[in-house]
């Protein structure tokens, strides 16, 4: 299970937006309890609408910061523009961190979705997403 | 040249669990290569059948991406940081 605020949600689907009309993308900071507790958004140095590739100098940052927060990086949201909120063959090929959480983020909708998967071995699992305040 | 390299998460199972190991060799090639032999199973995420970076391997020393200092030519100094940072990414590719 994942959980957020209200909060980090609605900074995850803004980060999302304005990279339109590319995927936007994004770092999930928190415990290793699956807590959220900061979502850093990053430039899709891809600068694609249909690839994403976090800024390796926003990665190496918030490694760094959750080293010095006592925190984790949870895992990595981005944002699918005209698909489900489901992770590609792409997503699941480039998703080796059996710890991560793997956020998605479909735009194709209003209201637009999101929801969260672990990727194991190559297998999907979609998981709970609680949204707290 | 002995430098201290940081390794990340995913790559920790196929390189003895460690997170931090030491390494000897005066530039990130060289490290790298070293990397490869002790660990065969990380090779394909490291480097290509050329030599030269992964495209999907970050390669830092200290605060610095190795791509802007040469690549695998980037010399290492005594007591450099190395941290491996796979890319992360993804898509409708």
């Amino acid at each position: 299970m994942l959980t957020l605020s209200s909060a980090h949600h609605d900074t995850i689907v803004a980060t999302c937006i304005r990279a339109l009309p590319n995927e936007g993308c994004g770092l999930l900071l928190g415990t290793p309890s699956g807590v959220v507790v900061d979502v850093v958004a990053s430039a899709n140095v891809a600068d694609s609408a249909k690839i994403y590739e976090i800024d390796p100098g926003v990665l190496l940052r918030a490694y760094r910061r959750a080293d010095d927060e006592g925190l984790e990086v949870l895992g990595v949201f981005h944002s699918h523009t005209h698909s489900e909120a489901y992770p590609s063959p792409t997503d699941i090929n480039q998703a080796p961190d059996p710890a991560w959480h793997y956020v998605i983020v479909s735009l194709r909708d209003v209201p637009v979705e999101l929801c969260s998967f672990r990727v194991l071995d190559g297998e999907v699992t979609h998981e709970l997403v609680e949204v707290v305040d | 040249m002995s430098a201290v390299l940081r390794v990340p998460t995913v790559l920790r199972p196929a390189m003895g669990g460690a997170t931090v190991i030491a390494v000897e060799g005066s530039t990130v090639g060289e490290v790298l290569f070293k990397l490869t032999t002790t660990y065969p199973a990380v090779k394909g995420q490291l480097l290509n059948d050329d030599g030269t970076l992964h495209r999907f391997l970050n390669v830092y020393v200290n605060d610095d991406d190795v791509r802007y200092l040469g690549g695998v030519d980037a010399l290492i100094a005594n007591d450099d940081e190395i941290t491996l940072l796979p890319a992360v990414a993804g898509g409708l590719w």
